[in-house]
């Protein structure tokens, strides 16, 4: 097949990604959006090995797809829920560094050989191979600080955002001398550069902004493909890399305003390092107001009695695992003709969505999930807030209290409501590492232990309510 | 500037636009699977493993390095949707429930 009728094929694909992201729009559409990019996806396999210039490496290929497709499947039927971040930032990882090492081999193979092949394919080639590294070395530290086997709070040191600056401008300057000088392992410089930047640049930023980094290192490996494609001119390449560009950079522009910080604070700011416990005791609260403390009984007599209940989840409650239990308590309590619903934080989770995802595995109908906007002007007619693992997206002071860290995010008016039952393991901050007003409101009472314990004490003390 | 580099360059930019128009529609409520989606589909990668493997006969070196690029790129296509699709599955509405 020639490259003209490739490129026409390849047309078919590009509609498919765009279908498969327009049926995203509803989650009712949204599973045969998905088949329909993963159809065309195969579409582009297979014309691509139909060209006329694939004359060889047929082995290689073949044990490649097939290597590489029983590590996509099992990884992807293996992975938990609560693990999709880190799943996200390992395909992340990976796509970039497909795309350097493309641009490794082009460089290698066909630039070098030739001497010249025009400025454009050269600085995209550069490109590439600078961005993908990034990406993939930003993705693995991601994925290991998701996965805990780093700390996920911020890691710095003296110099850091100096060291890391002149790291970046030194890969570019080895990059642009590589492309000028047709230097093989300069390039190769480049990337083992770029890959140590990529490290350097994730490890300061703390687990709570994980959901801006992975936005962002998807748009990252998005611009990575682009670049990829204007150095094999292929459009396919470039239109699907910058749909996935555009994605991140959204996602990246939503978390940002959903945590009111810019870009640049949550990458450069090192949130969360600041850890300020003032004694830290579970009894007194930083202005030495008390914190009141309930037991499974009593909230279950509040909650079978109420008419509106509101639950907030946060990611303490996926670290619980407590999902189903949450679930099987609010059925028991609609059973009683309560009426239940979830607020969802946009934040909330380790990457954006996530913890929509999380309930919906509890088998929770998405239209008892209401985003933040639409829930908040709600809480006032509410009887029991019941926040089981969510913190800083609940702390009055984001709108009380100028000086605090977090003055300004949009938070869920969680202190708005008649009554506030926190499930909390212990007083320990949040991630943002400051005290939360709403446990020391008279109106608070707090269940302490682990979600999933008390959730489960919960639901047999509503039984014999 | 070539006339294709200014054709690739139109290319983008449309891109661009029609990236931002499709996915600010999408609801927060799909987020996630949204950025399994993306990443799935920016395992596109995978057309340019298989191009630089089997149309510009590079060395032994590089070839193990081409072959690598083939096995990312290819799990990270899999992996994504399959991923995307077992999301995508349990979103399931209050009246679908019985």
């Amino acid at each position: 097949m020639s490259q003209n009728t490739a490129n026409l094929f390849y047309l078919i694909t590009i509609a498919a990604f765009i279908l498969a992201l327009r049926f995203l729009s509803s989650p009712r559409q949204a599973r045969l959006g998905n088949q329909i990019g993963a159809a065309g996806m195969l579409v582009a396999v297979v014309v691509t090995l139909l060209q006329d210039e694939i004359v060889t490496g047929w082995w290689f290929m073949a044990i490649g797809i097939a290597i590489g497709t029983v590590v996509g499947v099992v990884g992807a039927r293996r992975v938990k829920m609560t693990a999709m971040p880190q799943m996200v930032a390992l395909f992340n990882g990976v796509g970039g560094g497909a795309a350097a090492l493309i641009s490794v081999v082009e460089f290698h193979g066909v630039w070098a050989n030739v001497g010249d092949v025009g400025a454009e394919r050269a600085i995209s080639t550069v490109f590439s191979a600078l961005v993908g590294s990034i990406s993939f070395a930003g993705s693995m530290i991601a994925f290991a600080k998701l996965q805990e086997l780093l700390s996920g709070r911020p890691i710095t040191y003296p110099g850091q955002q100096v060291g890391n600056a002149v790291l970046f401008v030194g890969a570019v300057a080895v990059g642009a001398t590589a492309m000028a000088t047709v230097s093989f392992w300069l390039l190769v410089l480049m990337v083992a550069l770029a890959a140590l930047f990529g490290v350097l640049f994730v490890l300061p930023i703390g687990g709570a902004d994980m959901p801006v980094v992975i936005s962002l290192l998807n748009a990252f490996t998005g611009l990575a493909a682009a670049a990829t494609g204007f150095v094999l001119h292929s459009n396919v390449l470039i239109v699907s890399g910058m749909l996935v560009g555009a994605s991140g950079t959204l996602l990246t522009m939503l978390m940002g305003r959903a945590m009111n910080r810019s870009i640049a604070n949550v990458l450069f700011g090192a949130f969360g390092k600041v850890v300020a416990v003032p004694g830290g005791a579970v009894a007194a609260g930083a202005d030495g107001a008390s914190v009141r403390s309930t037991t499974a009984d009593d909230v279950a007599v509040m909650l079978a009695y109420a008419q509106r209940v509101v639950v907030v989840p946060g990611y303490g409650l996926a670290v619980a695992q407590a999902q189903h239990e949450v679930r099987q308590l609010a059925d028991l309590l609609e059973g009683k003709g309560v009426d239940v619903r979830y607020a969802i934080h946009p934040v909330a989770g380790r990457m954006p969505g996530h913890m929509n995802v999380l309930l919906a595995e509890a088998n929770v109908p998405y239209d008892q999930l209401k985003e933040m906007d639409e829930i908040n002007p709600d809480f006032p007619q509410t009887d029991v807030a019941l926040v089981v693992g969510a913190n800083d997206v609940t702390n009055p002071a984001a709108r009380n209290t100028p000086g605090s860290p977090i003055y300004g995010m949009p938070i869920l008016d969680v202190d708005r409501a008649r009554q506030i039952v926190v499930l909390k393991r212990s007083m320990n901050p949040g991630f943002a590492g400051i005290d939360n007003e709403l446990y020391t409101d008279p109106k608070t009472a707090m269940l302490f232990g682990d979600a999933k314990d008390s959730i489960s004490k919960l639901i047999q003390a509503v039984k014999t309510v | 500037m070539s006339a294709q580099l200014i054709t690739e360059l139109t290319i983008l930019v449309l891109a661009i636009f029609l990236g931002f128009e499709v996915i600010s529609k999408v609801p927060t409520l799909l987020h996630t699977p949204l950025m399994s989606g993306t990443n799935a589909i920016h395992g596109i990668v995978i057309v340019g493993a298989l191009i630089i493997m089997g149309a510009h006969h590079p060395g032994w070196f590089m070839r193990i390095v081409a072959f690598v690029a083939v096995i990312l790129a290819t799990a990270n296509v899999v992996g994504g949707f399959v991923v995307t699709d077992r999301m995508l599955e349990m979103f399931k509405r209050r009246r679908d429930e019985h």
